[in-house]
């Protein structure tokens, strides 16, 4: 019978109290994350608020889904998705190039344009699609124009990044297949790189499309078309049997969306 | 000897039925959109001038401005961890009713879930909107927007996580009649808890983004100097105020990928 034991690995004193040192980092972040908030200043009227709010919702204005002048729900809907679809088609289309810029290459020295374009697209991501669509209100006024404008520069941010991601980690063998037969560099590109590429590029088109339609919602509160304008006036009004109905239609018209593209999604990859 | 038969391409492959038709139809609803939205390409360009003098004045950002916006960009940052912490904890046992290796329940499950896909789909700007009028003007307003739009997304990523755990060691711990709470903490907690921490980083790093903004409809944080700015026209204070967001968007997105990166 054996009867050595194994000896337990021994800690020291740095890995065994580790822990606590993590416990007092997190509790003075939020020790201070507390302080620094203002809680004071509720409504007194928040109560009597949520109430009639969740009476608007229950009791939604049904007259207002369509009435034909154009300035109903179903067609501010339409309009929404409208400039969801046509500013993620423009984005898809800008962002090919960003994310060809932006991949990484095999060959490529301390990764100068890679990182310059990883960079800029970073730029695009973090700078806030409300500040853009205002922008824009400035240069082709108030409407759904601006909001296609805003969306589609937004989203170059993301779709550039999720399109180089592809493009860096894609299958090289068709490239390859294409370059030993002796094909150019252009016949490479159009006969194996775009191919390989093409079902991953439209499923990101697909995801950020979802994502449009949400920020294309709400863009119209800065005066930037859709369905928000109609929102924020309702709120800003107190007419909560409008909110009401301006949010279930929201709700369906994401839920749709999102069914969709995910099926979409599904068939494609 | 046989002849390997070439493969026959039906006629709908050979004339690219399916690739034509999809092609219309997206130029259709192109077209269709564009006639929608008033897409002007001309007037874009007549008005390009408008649009590039105001890039020129924030391109002189008012750097003065800075000490202004310390404080609302550290109640920024208050507001998101705080509205994350929320909803990540709200998402937990949303998280775990919804995950079909742990609950069996195909109603309850389906319940659970559409209730999370409803909250999903709500926008953070609407919720801002809303919690404003409900609130009023100031942070509170902010943090139960950031807590209800994390806790719809932290949920998903949460049971997504669960559903992919090992049962070996949740099998070990119901064969000796260990009770459900007990399996959940011994067997579930010790496989995802490390996940969920990069998973609630990730979240930490949306709703900083997020929270930016929020303030443009009064719930509190350097969204409310953006707004002002751009009512008054001051575009260099606009300027800084966007310079000083990317720099605290990339500090705590280097923060937090660090993080996840030791965690993983």
């Amino acid at each position: 019978m054996i009867t050595t034991l194994i000896e337990k690995p021994s800690r020291s004193i740095w890995q065994r109290w580790r822990w606590l040192l993590w416990v007092v980092v997190i509790g003075a972040l939020y020790d201070w994350t507390i302080s620094g908030l203002k809680f004071t200043g509720l409504q007194e009227s928040a109560g009597v608020v949520s109430r009639s709010i969740m009476a608007g919702l229950v009791h939604p204005q049904w007259s207002y889904v369509y009435d034909g002048s154009g300035e109903d729900l179903v067609s501010l809907i339409l309009q929404t998705l409208a400039i969801a679809f046509l500013g993620t088609i423009v984005s898809a289309v800008i962002s090919v190039p960003f994310a060809f810029w932006a991949a990484r290459g095999d060959h490529e020295r301390f990764f100068v344009r890679s990182g310059s374009g990883k960079v800029v697209l970073t730029l695009i991501r973090t700078f806030p699609e409300i500040v853009l669509a205002i922008m824009f209100i400035k240069a082709v006024g108030p409407g759904s124009y601006a909001g296609v404008l805003a969306v589609s520069i937004h989203s170059i941010g993301m779709l550039g990044k999720l399109f180089s991601e592809a493009i860096e980690n894609m299958n090289r063998g068709p490239e390859e297949a294409i370059v030993s037969a002796g094909g150019r560099s252009g016949q490479v590109f159009g006969l194996a790189t775009l191919p390989t590429i093409m079902p991953e590029f439209f499923s990101y088109t697909l995801y950020r499309f979802e994502i449009a339609v949400r920020s294309a919602s709400i863009l119209g509160m800065v005066g930037a078309g859709g369905i928000g304008t109609p929102m924020i006036f309702a709120i800003q009004t107190r007419n909560w049997p409008k909110v009401g109905i301006i949010l279930l239609g929201i709700v369906i018209m994401v839920l749709l969306i999102d069914s969709l593209s995910e099926q979409l999604r599904k068939r494609l990859i | 000897m046989s002849i390997p038969e070439v493969p026959r391409r039906s006629w709908i492959q050979r004339w690219h039925v399916k690739g034509i038709a999809v092609t219309g139809l997206l130029l259709v609803l192109l077209v269709a959109s564009s006639r929608m939205t008033g897409v002007d390409v001309g007037m874009f360009f007549s008005n390009f001038g408008q649009f590039l003098n105001l890039l020129v004045r924030m391109s002189h950002p008012a750097w003065e401005y800075t000490n202004v916006i310390v404080q609302p960009l550290l109640e920024t940052i208050q507001m998101a961890i705080l509205g994350t912490t929320i909803g990540a904890a709200l998402a937990v046992p949303f998280a775990i009713l919804s995950a079909s290796n742990l609950i069996h329940n195909r109603f309850l499950r389906g319940l659970t879930r559409l209730f999370l896909d409803l909250v999903r789909t709500l926008p953070d700007l609407l919720l801002a909107a809303i919690f404003v009028a409900v609130f009023g003007i100031g942070s509170t307003a902010g943090v139960v927007t950031l807590a209800i739009f994390s806790f719809g997304m932290v949920s998903k990523l949460f049971y997504e996580v669960i559903e992919t755990i090992d049962m070996g060691s949740l099998e070990a711990l119901t064969s000796v009649g260990a009770s459900k709470v007990t399996i959940i903490w011994y067997a579930v907690l010790p496989q995802i808890l490390n996940q969920f921490v990069s998973y609630f980083l990730y979240t930490l790093e949306i709703n900083v983004r997020a929270s930016t903004v929020l303030g443009y409809l009064g719930a509190g944080g350097i969204g409310v100097f953006l707004q002002r700015s751009l009512n008054e026209f001051n575009y260099s204070q606009t300027a800084v105020i966007i310079l000083a967001t990317l720099a605290v968007v990339l500090v705590i997105d280097g923060i937090s990928n660090h993080l996840r990166r030791v965690l993983l």
